[in-house]
């Protein structure tokens, strides 16, 4: 695929003897939604901080919009375009909400050796973080501490906080993770919305979910690819069955 | 825009009134002694205010504070020592000093994190101290006196204790102004978010460590000049005030105060130096009364006695 947004070549991480990633390859084409699914422990984990830069691979390359960014540290990846959310939720706590996500807008608005203008006060700083506040159906409650809310809200921050930063590519670590089951299929709803506009990478465990966004899907198996294609063929990919999917049937999702 | 009537906005209004008062009173009851311990206050809360910023905003506990005291009081002593008086020529280059030393000290340890930060600014300053130990020339141990003030020709005379004690008052007040200018700025906004969650600032384009660091240089700086006022203070210098334990007690002034409060250190100090001017006149053994208070304040009230005070609102 010439148009890949994300292309990862050979990506390998051992940590002792055991292999998080072995020769995975994938490609993101832009405006794709492209899902990694793969059980426990199959090396998803590792793969996202590969690719937002917190792990260094041991061999493979990484590109992203056409230049390698393997070695590139995480803050420049952000200032590029990646933005991701964490599967276990990483906020600041101690702010309120309009805080948190005017924070990812300052990343991304010239540096901040500014030391004298108070920055609550600088509305290209507070109008673009309500945006994505509202994009998110948390609107009402910028001025909520993030501590005093709920799982699922705190969900929906990850996500703003990713919009905030204007990125080329979401990657979204689990974003359903914890959620019932109301507020998943409020998050589908979203991600569908989304899909529209960003290129997304979803790493998900709820294989409802994954079969109804994703364009393309691949199955990571103990740190490697076993399978990439269109979700209607990875439904019947006897590897992908016989690994990963077995008793869950999800063949009989659809 | 008006400061609400809380109960913790009053005490501090009260708090500054009657510093600002301190030299009347002296005056009226005919007693230096008041003066020369407000004095001490106050420029050891600019020193605390210092260490609020890098301990209490930016999650940077610096177990290794005084001695940017030493550094800036040493700058003074040695320039009196060699004759060159001038605190026009003195001021700037202990601040300069301060602000270097703060930067190498910043540069090697918050690559490290939690117990090692706090074990190698502590290391740091250890060294420090050593070095003003083995300086024969300038007293070693025993220390420096310096026979006259920092001289500001007919702007300010630094040996008129009231005159002095303002000055310290000023530049107090100046030094909690540029706290609150910077924790509110943009700059401020990174620094409190490399303190709630570092790794989560990066993966939203923040390059942290280079905002930490600045901030690790303007707090070294500013308890610099506290150093240089200390020593002007008490027209003596030695590597006492860079000891480790005048450390910890910038670290108690700053919690039992309240972290990250902009009035705390403040509060912190006066209470500290107050309990122990109180206590020690009490019992020889004044700290087995100190420690469980302390420990009280820590356990009970986390936001410290500022805290406390923001917890009990008036309205």
């Amino acid at each position: 695929m010439t148009d890949a947004l994300l292309r990862v070549d050979g990506l390998t991480k051992r940590f002792g003897g055991v292999i998080a990633s072995e020769g995975v390859a994938l490609e993101v084409a832009n405006g794709e939604l492209h899902a990694i699914i793969g059980p426990n422990g199959a090396g998803k984990t590792t793969l996202i901080g590969q690719l937002t830069g917190e792990i260094a691979p041991d061999s493979g390359r990484v590109h992203f919009a056409g230049q390698d960014i393997t070695t590139l540290p995480t803050y420049r990846r952000s200032a590029i375009g990646m933005a991701r959310s964490f599967q276990i939720t990483s906020l600041f706590l101690d702010m309120t909400v309009l805080d948190n996500v005017a924070l990812a807008v300052q990343a991304h608005s010239g540096h901040s050796f500014r030391f004298w203008t108070p920055a609550r006060s600088e509305t290209r700083l507070r109008e673009p973080a309500r945006a994505a506040l509202a994009r998110v159906g948390l609107g009402d409650r910028e001025n909520v501490v993030v501590r005093d809310m709920s799982h699922g809200e705190h969900r929906q921050i990850e996500i703003a906080m990713a919009l905030a930063t204007r990125p080329r590519l979401l990657l979204l670590d689990e974003p359903m993770a914890g959620m019932g089951p109301e507020e998943s299929a409020r998050l589908v709803n979203l991600l569908r919305e989304l899909k529209k506009e960003y290129t997304i990478l979803l790493i998900e465990h709820d294989m409802e979910a994954v079969f109804a966004l994703a364009d393309r899907i691949s199955v990571l198996v103990y740190g490697r690819v076993i399978a990439t294609g269109a979700p209607a063929t990875i439904r019947v990919n006897p590897e992908v069955i016989q690994a990963y999917l077995g008793e869950q049937q999800v063949a009989g999702h659809g | 825009m008006m400061p609400a009537l809380t109960l913790r906005n009053v005490v501090v209004a009260l708090l500054l009134l009657m510093l600002f008062l301190v030299p009347v009173y002296a005056a009226v009851i005919g007693n230096n002694f008041v003066l020369s311990l407000f004095t001490r206050i106050v420029i050891l809360a600019m020193a605390a205010t210092s260490l609020n910023l890098i301990m209490g905003y930016g999650g940077m506990v610096s177990f290794g504070h005084a001695a940017y005291l030493g550094i800036g009081g040493y700058v003074v002593g040695i320039l009196a020592y060699e004759g060159i008086l001038s605190g026009f020529l003195q001021w700037p280059l202990a601040l300069l000093v301060s602000a270097l030393i703060a930067f190498v000290i910043g540069l090697l340890s918050l690559r490290t994190r939690g117990v090692y930060f706090i074990m190698i600014t502590l290391a740091f300053a250890q060294m420090i101290y050593y070095v003003g130990v083995s300086l024969n020339r300038y007293g070693a141990d025993d220390g420096l006196t310096i026979y006259r003030r920092s001289q500001f020709g007919d702007l300010i005379n630094l040996s008129n204790k009231t005159v002095f004690y303002y000055l310290c008052l000023v530049l107090l007040l100046a030094s909690i102004y540029l706290v609150w200018r910077l924790v509110n700025s943009r700059f401020g906004m990174a620094i409190q978010g490399a303190r709630s969650n570092d790794r989560r600032m990066h993966a939203i384009g923040f390059p942290t460590f280079r905002y930490r660091l600045t901030c690790f240089v303007i707090a070294g700086t500013i308890c610099g000049l506290a150093g240089v006022l200390l020593a002007n203070h008490t027209d003596f210098i030695s590597p006492a005030v860079m000891h480790w334990t005048r450390s910890g007690d910038l670290i108690v002034m700053v919690v039992l105060g309240g972290m990250g409060s902009l009035f705390g250190p403040l509060i912190g100090t006066v209470a500290f130096l107050a309990l122990e001017e109180w206590l020690s006149g009490i019992t020889e053994y004044w700290q087995i009364i100190f420690g469980p208070l302390l420990l009280a304040i820590v356990l009970f009230a986390r936001g410290g006695i500022d805290g406390l005070l923001a917890g009990i609102r008036r309205d």
